[in-house]
């Protein structure tokens, strides 16, 4: 178990670490420049990426980075931690020959790097056009959209809950693909660039808060995100040593030397979340168990994911549903029961239950949606809880609001959340111009 | 096994790689080296009139990750005394008999040509290469080059060098000419038993973006360079089949530029030359390269049922002609092998911008695999050269019975089409779009 910070690292190397020069400059001198790039399709905020990694293998690094930052403002960030496997550089065309892929991912991070730490000034901000939103939420959805609006001459107030902007580009990122230092820096040069205003420590829900913004800004933009862990009513969940994944993850990206997870950690969840919580137990020394109640091939998780924590030695079992958590002031074991799968129907096999020993529990149940607590008038929802929005113009029923990012997606990539509050300024852009006519 | 023995004008050895006369033919030290490694003979660094050298040399241009595709150089000839020289060539001799060591010279007056030979020979030099050809440095003072470039200097110092010489005279020609076959002809009117080409190309290899000062810097400045490595040897091949081709030239060629692989000397040879002389490759990976080039050649050989090297050297001499004699009724139509394409959409691209409009994309979402355009396909080969997968697009033929006919049968029997109505001119029947329909994109999404 890692107890210095030294071990720490070593323990969570990032997965892409940054590129030399050199590095770069033979990566980049791999890509074909295809036409129509599939890589440019995949990328939900669709970079130019060939154009950037010719920038890049002309040692244009500034030229590169404005690339990436004019489709997406979280360009450090996603380079690291979109899962690019399925994405762009899963749609590489070298993966139809038989050839390692461009490593994109990392060669973004590499001109990002650059311009963050050169302080590079990318934009100029158009003048000033006397209108004001507020974005409600510093993840990366308010602030792509606080960035974008910045671009267009608005005046920005992002508010924030937290003490710290990002969202879950901070702590809901497992270390290993990203280092926080990293994304704060990634906001610092974006706010010295774009200027917009974040009010820390302000959370705005209630009804009140709501009249106060629409009466003072022209409009608003929700990137609230999702709520805690939904934890199941199982008996037990509100033992000491059971957790809920989301807060895990949260808690363990910000104090990691002072988490501590027990020696038989068992994971309960399918999903990236569940994989995230699970490789960093693993990574911190504990045995972890992955129990997931239908069969590996219905995992909400990437493949790659699921291989990683396999890499650092995380078990899995499959088609297992938890039935009742053991225990007095501790969780001490589980016990769990065999599933299966009948169209497409789950369900539980007469007498087979099994034990599972566990001293830390971790439910990747998925998030609530915090929508339901907004006191907003005449805003809908989906049936799952999700804000109601026009696909294009992000807006919502009531008219003075737009969204995007989880609230939105119901829980989708930091990159998603960027392209949909870059999506949502435009939209906001053009119905306060529309007013004006 | 093949027998790699090669013969250029009676000079024989092992194989026909010879390094040419340049830096790493500086010493005895690096000759023997290089025949210790497998090189066949080796062109002795040029010697003659003293020099001074000057820091830095050479320069380089890069493609992509590929270092060195092109190579100059400002450095003049053997900046070591003479005696020193002529006395490693002895030695190297003496452990390595049945090696070439040709011996490049430059002096200028008939007097200093007639002793320098004499020395050489007595060192044991196989034979002589008057280097016609350096491109800087040495022309300014009225040798290399300068004397290349002039067909009536060039004979007369041939002439010179044949007066003296026992052992065989190659002349060494500069590309920095417009006909090659001038200079090579004077070479042979003047009595030289062989000629080698090319040495290096005028150059300026790129300009430092900072200092504004061209590569390689002296002190901030610089001076055109010669040019080799790979980037060359289109150059080359092409001048080495002209002087082939040339009936009042009609002697062997040592073939030299941008021979790195055997690939690249057998191509030479096949163009005429009976040997090659590398430099560059053995600068960039040194002398151990040359196995690559053996054991290439000989498994050619063996492949093709060829025992030596007469039965390959100028094969494809006679499969150049000039342009008015190609057969103007054949035609190839690109096809793409769906199964192989990756979807890059580089085949599409290029022959939209830069060649006939013959490929198409799917409209079908998610399909990549281009499609060819037969009617407006030229054959050009434009699509298969861009395509990174091997054997993608081939070039197929599509027969007719039109049989052969050339510009120069036309022009014999007066049938030459005279106006842009003859169906037989190329772009009358060809569709091309409108011009407004490129910006037809742009206008929808307007």
């Amino acid at each position: 178990m890692p107890t210095t910070p030294k071990e720490f690292t070593e323990n969570f190397e990032q997965l892409k670490p940054l590129m030399d020069a050199n590095m770069a400059y033979y990566e980049s001198s791999r890509c074909l420049f295809c036409y129509d790039a599939p890589c440019i399709k995949a990328c939900p905020t669709s970079i130019d990426i060939p154009l950037f990694i010719k920038q890049i293998n002309t040692e244009n690094l500034t030229g590169a980075a404005k690339t990436i930052y004019s489709s997406n403002f979280f360009g450090h960030t996603c380079g690291k931690v979109c899962p690019t496997e399925v994405l762009c550089e899963g749609a590489c065309v070298y993966n139809e020959q038989g050839v390692k892929p461009i490593e994109i991912g990392r060669l973004q991070s590499h001109a990002t790097t650059a311009a963050i730490k050169n302080s590079k000034q990318l934009f100029k901000k158009s003048e000033s056009n006397n209108h004001k939103v507020a974005v409600v939420g510093a993840g990366p959805s308010g602030l792509s959209c606080a960035c974008e609006l910045s671009l267009l001459g608005y005046e920005v107030d992002i508010f924030e809950t937290n003490s710290k902007p990002g969202g879950l580009a901070l702590n809901g990122t497992a270390p290993y693909k990203i280092t926080n230092d990293e994304v704060i820096e990634e906001i610092d040069y974006l706010q010295d660039q774009f200027g917009f205003n974040v009010v820390y420590n302000k959370r705005i829900d209630t009804s009140r808060e709501f009249k106060n913004l629409e009466e003072k800004y022209d409009a608003i933009f929700l990137g609230i995100g999702l709520g805690k862990t939904n934890i199941p009513s199982t008996e037990g969940t509100d033992l000491e040593n059971c957790i809920g994944a989301t807060e895990f993850i949260e808690d363990f990206k910000m104090n990691p030397l002072q988490v501590k997870v027990g020696k038989k950690v068992v994971v309960i969840g399918g999903g990236n979340t569940a994989m995230d919580a699970a490789s960093e137990c693993a990574r911190i020394g504990a045995d972890v168990t992955l129990i997931y109640r239908r069969s590996k091939e219905e995992m909400g998780a990437y493949e790659f994911e699921y291989d990683l924590i396999k890499s650092v030695g995380a078990k899995a079992i499959f088609n297992a549903n938890l039935k009742e958590i053991r225990g007095g002031f501790l969780v001490e074991e589980l016990l769990c029961i065999r599933t299966q799968s009948k169209n497409g129907k789950l369900e539980e096999l007469e007498n087979s239950e099994f034990s599972v020993p566990c001293d830390f529990l971790i439910l990747a149940t998925g998030q609530e949606k915090q929508t339901d607590i907004l006191e907003i008038p005449l805003l809908e929802y989906d049936s799952k809880g999700r804000i109601k929005i026009d696909s294009k113009t992000m807006q919502c029923s009531n008219g003075k609001y737009f969204a995007g990012g989880d609230a939105v997606n119901g829980g989708a990539e930091v990159v998603n959340a960027c392209a949909e509050g870059k999506q949502a300024a435009q939209g906001i852009d053009s119905f306060l111009k529309n007013k004006e006519i | 096994m093949a027998d790699l023995t090669a013969n250029l004008a009676g000079i024989i050895s092992p194989n026909p790689f010879w390094l040419a006369s340049a830096p790493p033919t500086n010493s005895g030290y690096q000759v023997m080296k290089a025949f210790d490694a497998g090189w066949g003979g080796a062109v002795w660094k040029t010697l003659g009139v003293p020099v001074i050298n000057v820091s830095s040399r050479y320069g380089a241009v890069n493609y992509r990750d590929s270092r060195i595709m092109g190579f100059n150089n400002i450095e003049l000839i053997t900046d070591r005394p003479l005696t020193d020289n002529l006395k490693e060539i002895e030695e190297v001799k003496k452990y390595f008999p049945d090696h070439s060591v040709i011996a490049s010279l430059m002096v200028q007056t008939k007097e200093e040509w007639h002793q320098i030979i004499k020395d050489v020979e007595n060192a044991g030099a196989d034979g002589i290469e008057l280097n016609f050809g350096c491109p800087h440095g040495m022309c300014e003072r009225g040798m290399g080059s300068a004397v290349g470039q002039e067909p009536a200097v060039l004979q007369t110092i041939t002439e010179w060098a044949k007066e003296a010489a026992t052992v065989p005279v190659i002349v060494k020609l500069t590309p920095n000419i417009t006909d090659i076959t001038e200079p090579a002809r004077a070479a042979a009117a003047g009595g030289a038993d062989a000629i080698s080409l090319i040495n290096t190309i005028q150059s300026i290899v790129n300009v430092d973006l900072d200092t504004f000062a061209p590569n390689p810097q002296v002190d901030g400045k610089s001076t055109h360079g010669g040019y080799c490595g790979p980037a060359v040897k289109p150059i080359a091949l092409n001048m080495v089949k002209s002087c082939a081709q040339d009936e009042n030239v009609g002697i062997p060629i040592s073939g030299i530029g941008g021979i790195e692989s055997w690939r690249d000397a057998t191509e030479h040879m096949l163009l005429g030359a009976s040997n090659v002389q590398v430099c560059t490759a053995a600068m960039h990976y040194g002398f151990g390269i040359v196995r690559e080039m053996i054991s290439g050649l000989e498994q050619y050989m063996d492949d093709k049922g060829f025992n030596k090297l007469d039965d390959l050297i100028g094969k494809s001499v006679p499969k150049v002609e000039s342009w008015e004699h190609l057969n103007l009724n054949y035609k190839v139509i690109a096809e793409i092998d769906e199964k192989k394409c990756i979807g890059c959409q580089l085949c599409y691209i290029a022959c939209e911008d830069g060649a006939h409009q013959a490929i198409s994309l799917s409209k079908i979402e998610g399909v990549r695999v281009p499609q060819i355009i037969d009617e407006n396909c030229v054959g050009c080969n434009l699509c298969s050269l861009v395509c990174p997968v091997e054997d993608c697009i081939t070039m197929v033929e599509s027969k007719n019975n039109k049989g052969h006919e050339s510009w120069s049968d036309y022009m014999d029997s007066g049938k030459a089409p005279e106006n842009f109505d003859d169906d037989r001119a190329g772009g009358k029947n060809h569709w091309v779009p409108k011009p407004s329909d490129a910006l037809k994109d742009k206008k929808e999404s307007r």
